[in-house]
């Protein structure tokens, strides 16, 4: 394992063998990881699509609702574009906020451990 | 329709009596960014450094560098454009741009940056039968590369021809062709370092310039952007229409449904484009892969908010048909702008022209080095190293072959720029989006979420997502059977809708799920436990 330097396609770090990483992959602790990033990353990823698709259908066929005008010349339309910007800049500050508080420490440690310990 | 005529000659007229003016400043561009990639070049001594620039370049670097990326002459040239022409429906390009980062962030750059090395084949052939994989993975790499350079070498005629009033053909290629030599010299000899700092003097100088022109635009709103959309929308002829949803797509029922193809196009494609996937190797781990689509999500968000001024200003200062005059398809709008806001008659004018017409040469450059980039890596260390040797060859031969590789797509899109040098900039590079969503993301996807995708499930996504994007493309009216398309003087269109995105996105996918329950080989469940312990730890990462 502690080869240091094989042919170029192949790893050329010490890496943990294939069963510690199916190992780990089973263990409790990456679990908690994986549900972690998942329960997060995947219903806000549906979230910001039905909302960027509700944005899409509404200026296909609700044009009457969308050139409502709400002061001087912006409308509605104006508005719902404007707002997707906000929430595309929101949802990138909330997600890394939680990958710095809930993922990275989980993956570090497991990291540190494997490329330490093998 | 004569006074539009005489502003446009007039403009062009201007313009070449300032090209001198136009050319020192390109020229220092190149020159500047010369020397760059020469001194990269001999820090350049391995793969790493070739193909992902040594992964030393901070977040803040990356992130500026994948905005340098990202930002095309579509961005810059064709949004403003769109927006000058259509109103509110240019600004959808601008939206799904921004909003289909959140994919990149949330699913694909830290897994991807976790479990690769040097290109996106790296992470689809991870668990699975590497050679046809790789084969599949280079094959749409290059297709994806080749359909966005089209776009970029499109924008760099466009441009000339208003610029440095070059109307003949000849001067057109000539121009296309100097494009292809610096990008080739940019990439054979500064690798991934010189094209990442190419990419960030370049972010500067458009978000610069960009800059600029809003705060000119505002300044003669006195800041109030109700009033420069209620002049765009009168100075436009339209009315209130102007700055509502339709007036592109809303027409018929086949136009609505494209607006709809596009933006699903739009929103899925980023993550899945090449181009954009191998600078997240550039940094040394997931967290400053994380940061890098953060700033980039901050810079590229700013720099669309914008192109509300700069297409909006366009229809406000600018008459219909001095826009449509000068292109049809508005891709003149930003740097007309520019002009008018010094004045058309002043030296101001003049310069201002000058000064947007060289950020948008070097937005050019920088995007089109960026995308030979991938291609050519691509090529050398999926198809040549892993496919054609097997694994055996060395660092330096695979360097080798991916400067070849260079040369050779170099020329290759300078024969395509040549012909594709009237189409439309903006249109082009969304059917870049919608091949990269049909063909990659799909098998991105799967490759890292779910267990039981098999080599059967990535091939059949790859091509199927692949075939059916560009065949659809063929057989639709951007290539044949309209005024504006690509061949106007036959009809071979049979597939109504511009975009393919919203049959060939969800075809890319149902293709990886059928190859897959229909594959008769187990998924090696050992390498998938590596991949996903590795993807998302960073276990053996360097």
């Amino acid at each position: 394992m502690a080869a240091e330097a094989p042919p170029p396609s192949t790893e050329q770090h010490k890496l943990p063998t294939p069963e510690e990483f199916t190992e780990v992959q089973e263990s409790a602790e990456f679990g908690e990881l994986r549900r972690s990033y998942r329960s997060f990353a995947f219903p806000l990823t549906v979230a910001f699509i039905a909302w960027y698709l509700l944005y899409v259908l509404l200026s296909n066929y609700a044009g009457d609702f969308m050139g409502n005008k709400l002061f001087g010349n912006i409308n509605v339309a104006f508005v719902f574009g404007v707002l997707q910007f906000v929430t595309t800049f929101l949802i990138a500050w909330w997600y890394s906020r939680h990958a710095a508080a809930k993922l990275d420490p989980k993956a570090e440690a497991i990291k540190t451990r494997m490329e330490g310990g093998a | 329709m004569s006074p539009a005529i005489t502003h446009v000659q007039l403009a062009a007229n201007e313009a070449s009596e300032h090209r001198g003016l136009i050319i020192t400043l390109f020229a220092l561009f190149v020159v500047a960014t010369l020397g760059i990639t020469v001194w990269a070049g001999r820090q350049t001594k391995d793969a790493a450094d070739f193909y992902a620039g040594g992964r030393q370049f901070s977040a803040f670097q990356n992130g500026l560098a994948v905005s340098g990326d990202y930002m095309s002459a579509a961005s810059f040239l064709g949004i403003a454009g769109a927006i000058a022409l259509f109103g509110y429906d240019g600004f959808l390009y601008s939206i799904g741009f921004l909003v289909a980062w959140l994919v990149a962030l949330l699913l694909v750059a830290e897994p991807l940056r976790n479990s690769g090395r040097y290109t996106m084949g790296d992470v689809l052939a991870y668990r699975m039968r590497q050679r046809p994989v790789r084969t599949a993975a280079g094959t749409s790499t290059i297709v994806v590369s080749i359909f966005y350079l089209l776009a970029q070498m499109a924008g760099a005629g466009v441009l000339v021809s208003l610029l440095l009033g070059i109307t003949s053909d000849a001067g057109k290629i000539l121009i296309v062709a100097l494009v292809g030599i610096l990008m080739i010299v940019y990439v054979s000899i500064g690798g991934m370092k010189g094209t990442t700092w190419v990419q960030m003097v370049k972010a500067v100088l458009l978000i610069g310039g960009t800059l600029l022109i809003t705060f000119l635009v505002l300044l003669k709103f006195n800041f109030n952007i109700s009033d420069l959309l209620g002049e765009a929308a009168e100075n436009s002829g339209k009315g209130a229409a102007f700055l509502e949803p339709g007036l592109q797509y809303g027409a018929t029922g086949t136009s609505k449904l494209d607006f709809i193809s596009l933006g699903i196009a739009l929103v899925l494609g980023t993550a899945g484009l090449p181009h954009i996937l191998i600078r997240f190797y550039t940094v040394p781990n997931a967290k400053a892969a994380r940061k890098s689509v953060n700033w980039a999500i901050g810079i590229i968000g700013g720099f669309y908010l914008m192109t509300i001024a700069l297409g909006f200003g366009a229809a406000a200062l600018i008459s219909q048909d001095e826009i449509i005059a000068s292109n049809p398809s508005g891709n003149t709008a930003a740097p007309l702008l520019a002009l008018h806001l010094g004045g058309v008659d002043s030296a101001w004018g003049a310069i201002l022209l000058a000064t947007i017409s060289a950020v948008a040469f070097a937005t050019i450059l920088a995007v089109v080095a960026g995308l030979t980039l991938a291609s050519s890596s691509s090529f050398a260390h999926d198809i040549y190293a892993n496919v054609i040797r097997k694994g055996k060859a060395t660092e330096k031969e695979e360097m080798r072959a991916a400067r070849w590789a260079t040369v050779f797509i170099g020329v290759v899109s300078i024969a395509l720029g040549a012909l594709a040098r009237d189409l439309n900039v903006a249109g082009l590079v969304a059917l870049a989006f919608a091949v990269a969503a049909s063909a990659n993301l799909p098998t991105i996807l799967y490759s890292l979420f779910w267990k039981r995708f098999t080599t059967q499930g990535a091939l059949w996504s790859i091509y199927g997502g692949l075939i059916v994007a560009v065949g659809l493309v063929l057989f639709s009216p951007v290539v044949s059977g309209d005024p504006k398309a690509m061949f106007p003087d036959v009809d071979f269109a049979w597939f109504p809708l511009k975009n393919p995105g919203i049959i060939s996105i969800p075809f890319g996918f149902l293709m990886g799920w059928l190859g897959t329950v229909l594959s008769k080989e187990e998924p090696d469940a050992k390498k998938y436990a590596e991949l996903e312990v590795r993807s998302l730890t960073g276990t053996g990462a360097h």
